[in-house]
């Protein structure tokens, strides 16, 4: 197994909300990123953000882990929620929050932090 | 690409779809919106059945000639 499938299945493990997207969350790169983020940023979730631009290798890992093809992915606790469209649609009925609650405890919001993980190197 | 191909394959993998829509966002051929009305949707959790048009969609999700992908999926009830 690869170093850097390690790494991208520790941050998957690890972290309450991962968010693999084009770009930053300062500078996002693509349009399903964004509105990702903006979805999880609406439901006030912790998100540890994974740029997949560094290296085309971390999207193909990525994708033979999770086996979805497309980007961003997000994750809560190890478990894949979905794309953009899975995260929007679940922000707008209100089951993101609902999920986040049930996943990381009611007092998810108090955590609220974003940070950018680096997984190649 | 053109929409007709994407179609197809939705086709093939939905013959009991009663909506199939593929739209093409920016008339570039590479980001698409395609929208599918499924009974075999029906009780399937959202990811799965995402999952079940990023299947059919793989080829052309692969090889490139879909850059963008907006899916939306209903089920009949």
């Amino acid at each position: 197994m690869s170093e850097l499938r390690d790494k991208i299945e520790s941050v998957i493990a690890n972290e309450p909300v991962a968010l693999f997207m084009k770009g930053t969350p300062q500078f996002v790169m693509c349009g399903n990123s964004d509105r990702a983020l903006r979805a999880l940023r609406g439901a006030g979730a912790p998100v540890a953000a994974v740029d997949v631009l560094p290296d085309p290798a971390i999207r193909q890992e990525l994708s033979a882990v999770s086996g979805w093809p497309t980007i961003p992915q997000v994750f809560v606790k190890g478990e894949l929620i979905g794309g953009a469209d899975i995260v929007e649609e679940l922000a707008a009925s209100g089951e993101l929050e609902q999920r986040l609650e049930t996943a990381l405890g009611p007092d998810y919001r108090d955590s609220r932090t974003e940070h950018l993980v680096g997984v190649a190197d | 690409m053109a929409t007709e191909p994407l179609q197809a394959l939705l086709q093939r993998a939905f013959p009991d779809a009663t909506e199939l829509r593929v739209e093409d966002r920016t008339g570039g051929g590479d980001h698409f919106h395609v929208t599918v009305r499924s009974p075999s949707f029906d009780g399937l959790p959202l990811l799965d059945q995402h999952r079940r048009v990023n299947d059919a969609l793989a080829e052309p999700l692969r090889d490139g000639t879909i850059h963008e992908l907006r899916i939306t999926t209903r089920g009949t009830t």
